[in-house]
């Protein structure tokens, strides 16, 4: 049985996905403390606005390789937009009130998002088509890779990368750092935190846009529904990582799609569990993975032991 | 401390909202006829209960169009005197306690005759008891678990649990098999691989299947559950290949379905996938894209499009210009409302040409003898409530569509 290598691979790619989503629930986090439900639609709406440019903006039979680009660039005007509307006139009014109340304000407008697209996109009450990299899969020993899986394979190191030089780099990712750190005083050093705030919401829509093209591409279909469950598994990630932590989101992640892959994979062989073994207790096991961790370091996988501000 | 019960907090509204988004919206008018109040006559409604939302909408959409159309029929050919047929649909988004909310909607709507719905068997166990009580009729186009008609020892000791209860469609414990039998038979497979998705229809549809593959002298290599939530099979897909297996059984429906044969031949296993009349769908094959040509599915009854009976049907629903096709079970949802409409029919000549004050009791005993010649053949009952007629068809999808293989009766 030479399942393994290829299960890790299965693993990597969902778990990419997960962490592209998860950093968006980190950073907003890192910075308001709100955990934003609706982010896992701002990924549908990216994947949405890439769907879009590609049936409606460009010609048909553009090259894939002319439109991957413009589709994503699309995917993440879409769901900045949304994102950025999202925290101007549905988070930022709630600034300073009880921490319960934008969060129920997020799950309002997760269904709202989700009903708009199901009720205004065209043709979306059912799963839609999305376009697909032409090309054959890669055989590397015995290991098969998809074209599509490819485009995953290669953003999620790479927006890792971008992030991490942007925050750790530049003006406003310091700034963000002194936001997360201390807002009032953030704020008393002469940091707009408004800006960053908006920054962060916005940083978070593209790296999700970045995923929902990649779902799309991955699974070559995409519907109004899609963000939901992904969107909470993310947000697992980004808990089992260290919520707050952008290295941990992605990590959380991985570790997120190989622990689905593997106990898939592997625990009904494992003699007396045959019946907890299939793909439909890969949730079970993940969650289980979630709470052990949490039991043992609180903090997540990268997280740091904050002090309590309150 | 603060944040860590914040996470507490927002795993459990994350739980709530999962609930939340199994209600919805409800279809306000339901499509129903617009001709009622015309001439003093009684209404009476025909409710519908199917999918109108959500990934198995195109079946339950075409469930609600043909119910409607025999509805329109009715009216236009005045087949019952003195009585005006409305329908009302309710969604139930495939979830079974939706399905027993609109269940107790129809019960409290005295002008309710007659149910007919709903697409899935996990949704029908849970309004069967509702309706029952109240003895209205329930006629299901769709419900293909066995235990719906014969009880849960359906196998061995058959009882009828509920009198209410009746269906067009033909059972799992018939279907199974007969798709095993062309597996092992006609397409001489021999290894296969089952996966199912844990639901009332999808499991008992690869039991049945397995059982008999089984008895043929077939091989089962592998065995799989799947999470109908999620659209990321790669892992199952993986095991396939390394099993060996040349063909795969799938007990479920298309939205998982489609995806499944999409990713197991892009794992690398070029086998078919089989499935029964969940996966019979235009919708199938807009999903497990170019890669799913050669998949089969065995469905109930003939293909509608090759019976005379149905020539009348197909034409009828085309002008009426509903948007939506009438799918898998079209033939079935109009006999299965047409049969409502016999026994309303029944009821009411003989009772001098009035609706009795006991209407739903008599109506569901009329049911039992109602005998017609439908769109999908005669449609009768037995004694459990299952059709009498026990057609079944092997599809397989061909240049983009579903092309009939074979037709037959199962015999055990």
């Amino acid at each position: 049985m030479n399942e393994l290598p290829q299960q890790l691979v299965n693993g990597l790619l969902l778990g990419s996905m997960y962490g592209l989503v998860a950093l968006g629930y980190t950073m907003v986090y890192g910075i308001v403390q709100l955990i934003n439900f609706a982010h896992g639609e701002i990924f549908m709406t990216g994947a949405f606005g890439a769907l879009t440019v590609y049936l409606y903006i460009l010609p048909d039979g553009t090259s894939m390789l002319i439109a991957l680009p413009l589709m994503i660039i699309g995917a993440m005007l879409v769901s900045t937009t949304v994102a950025v509307g999202a925290e101007r006139f549905a988070y930022r009014p709630l600034r300073g009130a009880p921490r319960l109340a934008p969060l129920i304000t997020a799950i309002g407008l997760s269904l709202a998002l989700q009903q708009a697209v199901w009720a205004w996109y065209p043709d979306a009450k059912s799963a839609h088509t999305f376009p697909s990299i032409p090309g054959g899969p890669f055989e590397i020993g015995s290991v098969t890779i998809q074209t599509g899986d490819i485009f995953v394979l290669c953003a999620a190191p790479l927006s890792m990368a971008i992030l991490g030089y942007f925050v750790m780099r530049t003006r406003t990712g310091r700034g963000m750092q002194a936001t997360a750190q201390d807002p009032d005083t953030a704020k008393l050093m002469g940091i707009n935190t408004d800006r960053i705030i908006v920054v962060a919401f916005a940083l978070g829509a593209v790296f999700a846009a970045v995923g929902g093209v990649a779902y799309g591409l991955k699974y070559g279909q995409i519907d109004f529904r899609m963000g939901f469950i992904l969107g909470l598994k993310a947000f697992t990630a980004a808990v089992l990582g260290g919520i707050g932590n952008i290295y941990g989101a992605m990590l959380g992640g991985l570790v997120l799609g190989i622990a689905e892959a593997l106990s898939t994979a592997y625990i009904s062989d494992i003699p007396g569990m045959n019946q907890f073994g299939s793909q439909s207790w890969a949730d079970v096991w993940a969650f289980i993975l979630l709470i052990l961790v949490l039991l043992f370091r609180p903090q997540g996988l990268l997280g740091e032991r904050v002090a309590d501000r309150a | 401390m603060r944040q860590r019960s914040l996470i507490a907090v927002t795993a459990a509204l994350a739980a709530g909202a999962l609930t939340l988004t199994a209600c919805g919206s409800r279809d306000e008018n339901g499509g129903g006829s617009s001709d009622s109040g015309n001439g003093g006559t009684t209404t009476v409604v025909i409710g519908v209960d199917a999918p109108l939302t959500g990934d198995l909408s195109a079946l339950g959409l075409g469930i609600k169009n043909s119910v409607d159309l025999a509805a329109k029929t009715a009216n236009k050919e005045k087949t019952v005197e003195g009585i005006t047929f409305e329908v009302e649909a309710l969604d139930d988004q495939a979830q079974p306690s939706s399905g027993q909310q609109n269940a107790t909607k129809f019960v409290a709507d005295d002008e309710v005759l007659g149910v007919v719905g709903p697409l899935n068997s996990s949704v029908g166990e849970s309004m069967q008891k509702v309706l029952d009580d109240a003895k209205l009729v329930q006629v299901s186009p769709a419900n293909t678990s066995p235990a719906l008609t014969q009880g849960t020892d359906w196998q061995t000791d058959p009882a009828r649990p509920y009198k209410s209860y009746f269906r067009t469609a033909t059972t799992d414990a018939i279907q199974g098999p007969f798709a095993a039998q062309y597996l092992y038979n006609d397409s001489k497979k021999r290894k296969v691989f089952v996966i199912d998705d844990k639901k009332t229809y999808g499991a008992g549809l690869a039991g049945t299947f397995t059982d008999e593959f089984k008895k043929l002298g077939g091989d089962v290599v592998g065995t799989e559950h799947i999470n109908p939530d999620t659209k990321d099979f790669s892992a199952v897909a993986t095991k396939v290949k390394n099993s060996g297996a040349d063909v795969v059984y799938y007990g479920g429906e298309y939205p998982q379905a489609g995806p499944l044969s999409k990713q197991i031949k892009a794992a690398g296993a070029k086998i078919p996938l089989v499935g029964g009349d969940g996966i019979y769908s235009a919708e199938f094959i807009k999903l497990a894209g170019t890669t799913g040509t050669g998949d089969l599915a065995t469905s109930v009854g003939a293909p509608v499009e090759d019976l005379p009976s149905a020539k009348e049907f197909v034409a009828n629903y085309e002008a009426e210009g509903y948007k939506e096709d009438y799918e898998a079970y079209g033939g079935y949802s109009y006999d299965s409302a047409w049969a409502v409409i016999e026994a309303v029919k029944k009821v009411v000549e003989d009772n001098d040409g009035k609706l009795p004050d006991d209407a739903r009791e008599k109506v569901a005993a009329a049911m039992q003898d109602v005998s017609f010649d439908g769109v999908t053949g005669p449609v009768a009952f037995d004694e459990f409530g299952d059709a009498t007629n026990k057609q079944l068809t092997v599809y397989a999808v061909e240049n983009g569509d579903w092309n009939d293989v074979k037709s037959g009766t199962y015999t055990g």
